[in-house]
């Protein structure tokens, strides 16, 4: 088919996302906020889809949010990132898939550099066969976990138990999708869709039969802000943007929300929980939250993973009204079990009510 | 004096972010932190490109430098392909370079973000562990975050995770030689001189604010460069 017409047009917001043997690294935040999320990730590529994929156990942080703390110079982050291809290289593969958002644009802004400046690159090579001895090829590829996941949303979709559908209504679930700045803001084509038509969720939520909302700040940062959160008493700035969304959104409806970056659902879910205790004030429907989702759980969900293997359970506003209106099956008494010696449970079992 | 354009044109992030602002203000317009702040990056864009030493000065020392979230939704928007959020990571750099973090409060927070996840990168391989994400420094975590922080240990091994065990997995333990690979870098690459400075400059100023100063987060000025919020920074 020729790249002429639409296709042409739409050319440039298309990505090129490798199909098998990646090289995995994991997220910082996600690890300790999200981790179902990667678990269901590795079990999705490999059970479900048959990927060939690999974790380096030296890998480490890419020191990203050290870098937008600015506690981290620019060149030791580059060097660190180095490191990090070294072991991809050391271990026979290409293709570089980061579990985090942070990371994927920290990786991005790095490769853009060395493009522009060669030099640059040569000085990181130099300074880390000093520090390491080690060296490393670019990767061929370079796509976001969730770009994996978009690839393969169609795969997903033949083998669902579940639809992002309201059983009761045969509705489609009406979805919040949030990007993440470093997705595409800085690099748009490095992004699917770009900064301005941004797919990566939005084809996921179609696919797997939901509809995706539109709404004015639907772009708005989730107010991480690194050092505006990192730092206690700059935390107003993180919570006042995650409102400024919530009130955004709330006119249309969701039934839930779906997030790209690792910080960005924790914030979009813990800032429901402190606004309800400041304000009385919830944003979801029948004086609940709005249930917050990274896209692992949500594709877990669709295939019909158990959504306490899934770690639904560390939302601090409850994903059961959304389990409920798709109809997903799951054992309300078994959400907080442990192990047969531990039965603790959270102090307020329930916030939503 | 230093030319302190020169020296923030020795930043490549700096190259990169600053073309001929025209002041067109559309950075501004996109920016969620001048929203919430008194905050203005086209005004920054615009004393920087004025070259003037003195001003530029003044910005490294200001509280200004301090309010971007570094989104980059300004890089996206701004028709001159410049890009605020880069300039002002040059000028946060340079502002800790030459000690000027200090006079401000919000530049304070330097040494508490070196304190926490600074030190975190070198000694876990992790930006954040999930032993150091205490709720009594996270009170807006919730109670299910309590939860978690307590029955950790359970809790990672129900979801599939690796808590300080060996090999790859969710929270596996970063080896030693990993960690040592990663301080040479830092070493090597004028990271470990970043966090020396932050240190310095800012024992120097707990002495002028009469403030005890140890290591750690347990004293007087860690606690009140993390905590203070004179209350004059928002519209």
């Amino acid at each position: 088919m020729k790249n002429e017409g639409k296709k042409a047009v739409w050319s440039e917001y298309q990505k090129e996302i490798a199909d098998d043997k990646f090289f995995y690294v994991r997220s910082c935040i996600r690890q300790n906020f999200f981790p179902g999320s990667e678990v269901a990730f590795l079990r999705i590529l490999k059970e479900v889809l048959g990927k060939d994929v690999y974790e380096h156990p030296c890998h480490t942080t890419c020191s990203g949010i050290g870098y937008h703390g600015d506690i981290v110079p620019f060149e030791t982050a580059m060097t660190v990132v180095a490191r990090q291809f070294a072991l991809m290289t050391e271990a026979g593969y290409e293709n570089y898939v980061p579990s985090c958002i942070t990371s994927f644009g920290l990786y991005t802004e790095i490769l853009d550099t060395w493009h522009h400046f060669p030099e640059v690159e040569k000085k990181i090579r130099k300074n880390l066969k000093e520090a390491t001895g080690r060296e490393f090829e670019a990767p061929k590829n370079l796509a976001h976990a969730s770009d994996v996941i978009f690839k393969f949303r169609k795969e997903i979709a033949a083998k669902a138990k579940y639809k992002l559908i309201n059983k009761n209504t045969g509705e489609p679930l009406r979805v919040v999708d949030h990007i993440g700045c470093h997705y595409a803001k800085m690099f748009p084509s490095k992004g699917v869709g770009g900064a301005e038509y941004p797919y990566v969720l939005a084809g996921m939520i179609e696919e797997w039969g939901g509809q995706v909302i539109d709404y004015p700040e639907r772009r708005h940062c989730c107010g991480f802000g690194f050092r505006q959160y990192l730092v206690q008493a700059n935390r107003g700035f993180s919570v006042a943007c995650s409102k400024e969304k919530f009130e955004s959104m709330q006119p249309f409806k969701p039934d839930m929300i779906i997030t790209n970056c690792p910080g960005c659902p924790m914030f979009l879910d813990r800032w429901q929980y402190v606004i309800n205790e400041i304000e009385g004030k919830q944003y979801g429907q029948n004086g609940e939250g709005i249930p917050v989702f990274t896209y692992e759980e949500v594709a877990g969900l669709v295939l019909g993973f158990d959504p306490w293997d899934l770690g639904l359970q560390m939302h601090q506003t409850d994903c059961e009204p959304v389990l409920d209106k798709i109809g997903i099956e799951y054992s309300p008494e078994d959400k907080y079990k442990l192990n047969s010696l531990n039965h603790s449970q959270p102090k307020h079992l329930v916030v939503n009510v | 004096m230093d030319n302190l354009f020169d020296k923030l044109m020795e930043d490549i992030r700096f190259e990169e972010g600053l073309n001929a602002c025209m002041n067109c203000g559309v950075c501004t317009a996109i920016c969620p932190a001048a929203e919430f702040y008194s905050y203005d990056p086209r005004k920054i864009v615009d004393i920087v490109q004025s070259r003037n030493n003195e001003l530029i000065e003044d910005l490294l020392k200001s509280e200004q430098i301090w309010y971007c979230g570094e989104c980059m939704s300004c890089k996206t928007r701004c028709p001159r392909g410049n890009a605020p959020g880069l300039i002002i990571m040059a000028l946060r750099g340079l502002s800790q370079d030459l000690g000027y973090f200090t006079e401000s409060e919000k530049g304070r927070q330097q040494l508490a973000i070196k304190r926490t996840i600074g030190e975190s990168i070198l000694n876990t391989g992790y930006c954040v562990y999930i032993d150091g994400i205490s709720p009594e420094f996270h009170p807006e975590q919730g109670p299910t975050w309590e939860w978690v922080h307590e029955n950790r240990v359970d809790l990672i091994e129900r979801l599939g995770g690796n808590y300080k065990g060996d090999g790859p997995g969710i929270l596996r333990k970063i080896p030693q030689e990993t960690l040592d690979e990663l301080k040479k870098i830092f070493e090597v690459t004028g990271g470990l001189e970043r966090y020396e400075k932050i240190e310095s400059y800012s024992k120097k100023k707990a002495a002028e604010m009469n403030l005890d100063f140890d290591e750690g987060i347990d004293n007087e000025y860690f606690s009140h460069i993390y905590k203070t919020n004179n209350g004059s920074h928002t519209r």
